[in-house]
């Protein structure tokens, strides 16, 4: 199996790379941890006639706290983020959700910003960044943007990124309230595979105990990650017990026109999305009552 | 044609100074142009495990790299494990023993992958085992022989280096 040929590039600046990029627009293509992209290259589903390699491009392997938000470059591997302080206390639905990517051999070389970047609609880290309200720092010909999770994934493998730009770093709000609490839930046929359906969910509670806030956010549903923002809303102010949960998880499945293919029937994905979507809350809710941000 | 890379690799102790195409997988580097053949084309595409080798200390699947991304890199392959006289190394000497091979194509792969979780953790237990293998395939053992030889290893491997290795997971944040 050989990949069809292709110059290759290894820029040492995001300036370079972004060169690169806008020169060949389309027939561009990144390279960071490679895990999805040679696997297509391999199998000839992509065919690139340009590889940009950013391996070289030095200081984007960062992890960071960064002015109340945790920063993750865009080579930072997803084994490396998994196993971050930062990651862990500050972010710990991305360590939760990303320990569940592929096996421990594919995360030491794939990256959390190129898993995002590819965009794949069953993938446990685009949900990740959505549940989170992350956001992609984005490089381009034009000079730097910031795009919201909500506004970055277009379709299945599609982001609204122009040719010519480079994710450089995803940053999420870090997780300081106290009373709350994530967890990242999912249904996989093998261990390592992509998960039929997963979710993410941020619970925070009031001092009373209530739900102040929830963000519930589902990976296999859909041609994108979606915000389950139905269940959201009716578990704003409600009491975190099993049964408010679950009326309102019940409500996860109304907006999903999931696909149908051999790991899930339309039907099962959508059983599966009220499942997943109780199972993350309630997890959520019982880590923001221990005070303990992560497991 | 694509113009060719200039590499310069280091594999099992030897430095190569080579002209690669770009599209050449390390896989298809090392077992055409080095002559390298431990390293096993199972399915080519980051499923199966059996081309795991060693860049940097890191297990990788040769068949997810491209050979021009190994410029100044320090690659291990199979072949580095049994001494020069033949004498296997303990993780193979404790595959042998333990049955953890049958028709033997997955097993450098394995052997591979496990030399990276006895730096890491040298005295593994069996969901440690099953945690850093998970992603290599095996069509014969159904598993078991492997995970035991594994656990075999890690005391063999230790004792063959005097002491273990205490080299840490941990990342600095």
């Amino acid at each position: 199996m050989k990949p069809a040929p292709f110059d290759y590039v290894a820029p040492r600046t995001v300036a370079e790379a972004v060169d690169h990029l806008g020169r060949h627009g389309g027939d561009a293509r990144v390279l960071a941890g490679g895990q999805s992209l040679v696997r297509l290259m391999n199998t000839r589903l992509a065919t690139p006639a340009v590889i940009v390699d950013i391996n070289r491009v030095e200081g984007l392997d960062a992890i960071a706290v960064e002015n109340g938000s945790v920063r993750i470059g865009a080579l930072a591997r997803q084994r490396a983020a998994e196993l971050s302080d930062v990651v862990r206390t500050a972010a710990p639905l991305f360590a939760e959700a990303g320990s569940h990517v592929a096996h421990p051999s594919v995360r030491r070389r794939g990256t959390v910003v190129g898993s995002i970047a590819f965009a794949d609609p069953s993938a446990e880290l685009p949900a990740a960044l959505l549940a989170l309200d992350g956001e992609a720092i984005v490089s381009g010909p034009d000079g730097e943007r910031t795009v919201a999770a909500a506004d970055l994934f277009t379709g299945a493998f599609a982001t609204s990124l122009a040719p010519g730009e480079l994710i450089t770093a995803v940053r999420v709000p870090r997780e300081t309230a106290p009373r709350s609490g994530s967890a990242w839930v999912e249904v996989s046929r093998r261990h390592g595979d992509l998960p039929v359906c997963g979710a993410g969910a941020v619970v925070t509670l009031d001092e009373g105990g209530a739900i102040a806030s929830a963000r519930v956010a589902l990976c296999g549903v859909g041609a994108t990650p979606v915000r389950a923002t139905a269940v959201e809303e009716a578990l704003t102010g409600a009491e975190p017990t099993d049964d408010a949960i679950s009326r309102a998880a019940d409500r996860a499945a109304r907006d999903l026109d999931p696909p149908g293919d051999p790991h899930g029937s339309a039907d099962f994905r959508r059983h599966l999305a009220v499942v997943m979507t109780r199972r993350s809350v309630q997890r959520a809710a019982e880590r923001a009552r221990e005070g303990a941000p992560n497991a | 044609m694509p113009e060719k890379v200039r590499l310069n690799v280091t594999v099992n102790g030897v430095a190569h100074d080579v002209l690669v195409e770009p599209r050449t997988l390390v896989l298809d580097f090392l077992r055409d142009d080095l002559d390298l053949t431990g390293a096993h084309a199972g399915c080519e595409h980051g499923v199966c495990g059996a081309c795991t080798i060693l860049v940097d200390g890191e297990a990788t699947r040769s068949c997810l790299m491209f050979a021009a991304q190994l410029d100044g890199a320090e690659v291990r392959t199979v072949e580095s494990l049994a001494s020069a006289d033949g004498a296997l190394h303990p993780i193979q000497q404790a595959f042998t023993e333990e049955h953890g091979l049958q028709c033997g194509f997955c097993t450098p792969g394995m052997l591979m992958a496990t030399v990276e979780l006895l730096e890491h953790t040298p005295l593994p237990q069996p969901d440690d085992v099953r945690e850093a293998l998970g992603g290599n395939l095996c069509r014969c053992t159904g598993y078991q022989n492997i995970i035991n030889a594994v656990c075999a290893a890690g005391p063999l491997v230790a004792a063959s280096q005097g002491t273990a290795t205490t080299r840490t997971e941990g990342v600095a944040a």
